[in-house]
């Protein structure tokens, strides 16, 4: 865990009120698949915890959405303003050794498979992708896939690109029975990938305070009882562990 | 410069202690910085059996704050004792241990697990919880409970006791005073403001607890106040805490009659937030033609008769 004043390069939007900011941070090279960074706005205490999308040894890319006045804020920056950045935090998605797996993502929980893939891909694994959206405005990354070669299924909930419906629809659509999946998402999509899947990983969200493990504001709890922190035992977690 | 202070119990080197909930049982932080560096530390409250804790949400956002509803989730007491305790021996600091409870009796009973540990140089009494049906804040509020409960805790307490009061009532003089007499070793001024946000897209309230504990810079001037009223009030010393988030803010509290402070929110915030305070503490004490840490405390306070 680092804290870097990182410049930002770009800061884009990519689909409704969803950005791409690339930012030069120090501790890009040590970031992993599923990892998420805290970001600090300026007039906002509290940080926004977001994916790391993609890093390279010097840069690193948060894909965000626009929830409130705090995002709405860092929608508006310019490249060349430095925010405060802390990081890589959590635990991230392990690269386990399969023939092949399925990797999901719904909505802004897309943009952490990117990097997912990519490791997966470079682990000599094949790579299945369904990409869920609530419609044909909101839909991003399909291009970004398609560069690491694979051909994500789009989905969208009112059917008006792709497959209608659900990833898990879109997946039936296109014969894709791997069992084993990786997934970030909305909490329904990852109730009903909790209900389906037995094997992998999913990465889930909550609302921070510290996003290292201190203040237990992020704690939920899993199936014996016990409560995780989600941002420090996650926010990568085992299917079928922690309570949704 | 001299930054250190005597307070019972604890030889502080300097006067930075994190508060209890930003800290956990500073393990989190010892892989980021050597815990020796700080004055002390406070771990996060413990009661007699683990609690889970209140529902999500528990943070909620504020102008220059953060609200927080964790609702002292913890692992209870003999989790510390067995798996704490090893850790907490081995840290160059002075270890505060927070206890809270949902009774009076609780309290008691909690430190009673906790006597004849070396590692353990004083404990404070979270009576001011304001995210709990029972105990905390409940007990906080009344001056005849405080007295019960500091009472109880000092027929058993191996250590000194240090009182961390609510600022959520109308006189936080008589809540201090009544610690003090019942035979409190210091006070700790203030634990959070209870507040509330709302969540426009459900109109319901934010928080799963409903209210939360305001904290950050926001009730700095709010702590200061309280601060500066207590110490012309008592005879024990008092550690400030209360949005403090950089040398300045130290100076502000030690000049309000504090001896010590307490860090909290800007833990979370910036994990390096007290070694940076303790770094520029030096400097800031000397642009203001100061030759120790204590030669400030109290400064503003107007002399007695």
């Amino acid at each position: 865990m680092k804290l870097s004043n990182a410049k930002i390069l770009s800061n884009t939007p990519i689909a409704k009120d969803v950005y791409r900011m690339e930012l030069a941070c120090d501790f890009a090279g040590e970031a992993k698949p599923g990892q998420f960074v805290q970001v600090g706005l300026p007039g906002y205490e509290v940080r926004r915890p977001i994916s790391i999308s993609w890093a390279g040894p010097d840069t690193i890319r948060l894909v965000y959405k626009i929830m409130g006045k705090g995002t709405a804020l860092m929608s508006t920056f310019e490249p060349g303003l430095e925010l405060s950045v802390l990081g890589p935090l959590g635990t991230g998605f392990p690269i386990v050794k399969r023939d092949e797996v399925v990797l999901l993502g719904g909505g802004v929980g897309t943009p952490p498979m990117l990097l997912t893939a990519k490791a997966y891909l470079d682990a000599g694994v094949k790579v299945n992708v369904a990409l869920g959206f609530n419609t044909k405005d909101e839909v991003f990354y399909a291009s970004e896939f398609e560069q690491l070669g694979i051909t994500p299924i789009i989905c969208t909930m009112d059917g008006s690109v792709g497959v209608k419906g659900t990833v898990l629809d879109g997946l039936k659509a296109n014969n894709i029975d791997c069992p084993f999946v990786l997934a970030c998402g909305p909490l329904p999509m990852l109730r009903a990938i909790q209900n389906t899947y037995t094997e992998g990983y999913i990465s889930l969200e909550s609302r921070m305070g510290c996003g290292f493990g201190v203040c237990q504001g992020c704690v939920l709890v899993d199936k014996n009882g016990m409560p995780v922190r989600v941002c420090k035992n996650g926010p990568v977690f085992p299917i079928g562990k922690v309570v949704l | 410069m001299d930054l250190s202070v005597s307070l019972p119990g604890l030889n502080l080197k300097n006067p930075i202690i994190p508060a209890s909930g930003t800290f956990g049982y500073g393990r989190e932080f010892a892989m980021i910085y050597d815990l020796g560096v700080l004055g002390g530390f406070v771990t996060k409250s413990v009661t007699l059996d683990a609690r889970i804790g209140n529902a999500q949400p528990r943070i909620g956002e504020a102008p220059s704050g953060m609200l927080n509803a964790i609702g002292l989730e913890n692992k209870g007491v003999e989790f510390v004792r067995l798996r704490e305790v090893p850790f907490l021996e081995k840290q160059n600091t002075e270890v505060i241990v927070s206890i809270a409870g949902s009774s009076v009796e609780e309290y008691g009973e909690v430190v009673s697990h906790l006597t004849g540990l070396d590692c353990i140089k004083a404990f404070e009494l979270n009576i001011s919880c304001p995210n709990v049906a029972h105990g905390g804040m409940a007990i906080g509020t009344d001056p005849e409970a405080v007295a019960m409960v500091v009472r109880m805790v000092k027929q058993v307490a191996d250590k000194p006791v240090y009182v961390k009061l609510s600022p959520n009532v109308t006189d936080i003089v008589k809540i201090a005073q009544a610690a003090e007499q019942a035979g409190a070793d210091g006070l700790v001024l203030i634990n959070t403001l209870m507040g509330l946000r709302m969540d426009l897209r459900t109109a319901k309230p934010l928080l799963g607890n409903v209210t939360g504990g305001l904290s950050g810079p926001a009730i700095k001037p709010i702590a200061l106040r309280m601060v500066y009223q207590v110490a012309q009030n008592v005879n024990i010393p008092i550690i400030g805490c209360g949005g403090i988030s950089n040398a300045e803010d130290v100076l502000e509290f030690l000049y309000a009659g504090a001896s010590a402070v307490e860090v909290g929110t800007a833990n979370l915030i910036d994990p390096w937030a007290c070694p940076k305070i303790i770094d520029q503490l030096p400097e800031v004490l000397a642009k203001y033609r100061l030759n120790s840490v204590q030669e400030a405390i109290g400064k503003a306070l107007p002399k007695k008769a």
